[in-house]
């Protein structure tokens, strides 16, 4: 999968370098968002025929909030160390 | 609302698409990759504020990375049929759900995309609902933190009305450097572990 950073790479140096062409960049964003939605859309597609994954729907919810809750703890008890001795001092 | 669409068809069986297999193969990933890079690539307002700010706007995206990384790596034991490498792909979306789920569908599984999905829009959810009660108990920054990549848009507004105007600049810069680290971290939780 590193090629897939390789041509990210690639993507960001013909960006930078495009930087002040707004109306080309702005295309390639529309592009962009729309090709999220059209992969979003196949993989509800997908999700949705698949009655494995569709009985599965709950299970796999709960571990989703299992993982968001343990990630947005630690933040927020890191932002908050951060806050305690960098920010709340003045 | 594309993916409740598209599970709504396909679980209905009304597009005559029986034949599609569901993988846009591995050449929609590069191309998409690749838009991905060009955007990163254009968006200037990251260095703008590094020469306004400086280095320590830095603080707060390693906080929430390593804070987010370290409280999957405490729990991932007991979540089943999870291993880490899975774990921290799934928050290395940091609440960008789209771009997060989409990755990890191309490169992992459909099963893991779908919980990438969800939890990163249940973070940008508690984010949206808890943020003035993180301000209260956490301190000021705890809320551009638990907002991830999306303290850039669509939580910005619930930030300033938490934290204060003046924690906008943070959160932008914050929410700008994570959305580009999104797909790299993914990547990298994939590939390396």
């Amino acid at each position: 999968m590193i090629e897939v950073l390789v041509i990210m790479s690639a993507g960001i140096i013909v960006g930078y370098l495009m930087r002040h062409r707004r109306r080309a960049i702005r295309i390639f964003d529309s592009l962009l968002v729309w090709s999220i939605f059209l992969l979003l859309f196949l993989l509800g597609f997908t999700i949705g025929r698949d009655p494995l994954i569709m009985s599965a729907l709950p299970s796999l919810g709960m571990i989703a909030l299992v993982i968001s809750v343990a990630a947005m703890t630690g933040s927020i008890l890191l932002a908050f160390i951060l806050w305690k001795f960098f920010y709340n001092k003045k | 609302m594309a993916f409740s669409l598209g599970v709504l068809l396909g679980y209905s069986g009304w597009l005559p698409l029986a034949t599609y297999d569901g993988n846009p193969g591995k050449y929609a990933l590069y191309i998409l990759m690749f838009l991905v890079g060009i955007s990163i690539g254009a968006d200037h307002r990251s260095l703008l504020l590094i020469r306004e700010q400086g280095i320590r706007l830095f603080l707060l995206p390693m906080a929430t990375i390593a804070g987010t990384f370290a409280g999957i790596l405490a729990v991932i034991h007991f979540v089943d049929g999870l291993g880490v490498r899975e774990g921290l792909a799934v928050g290395a979306g940091f609440g960008y759900y789209s771009l997060s789920s989409i990755l990890i569908t191309q490169m992992h599984s459909e099963a893991l995309g779908v919980i990438a999905l969800l939890s990163n829009i249940i973070r940008e959810i508690i984010t949206l609902i808890m943020a003035p009660a993180m301000a209260i108990c956490f301190g000021k920054l705890a809320p551009v933190s638990a907002a991830g990549a999306t303290s850039m848009d669509t939580s910005l507004p619930i930030i300033t009305t938490a934290s204060g105007k003046e924690f906008s600049v943070i959160a932008l810069f914050h929410g700008i450097l994570l959305t580009m680290l999104v797909p790299i971290l993914v990547t990298l939780a994939l590939t390396l572990f």
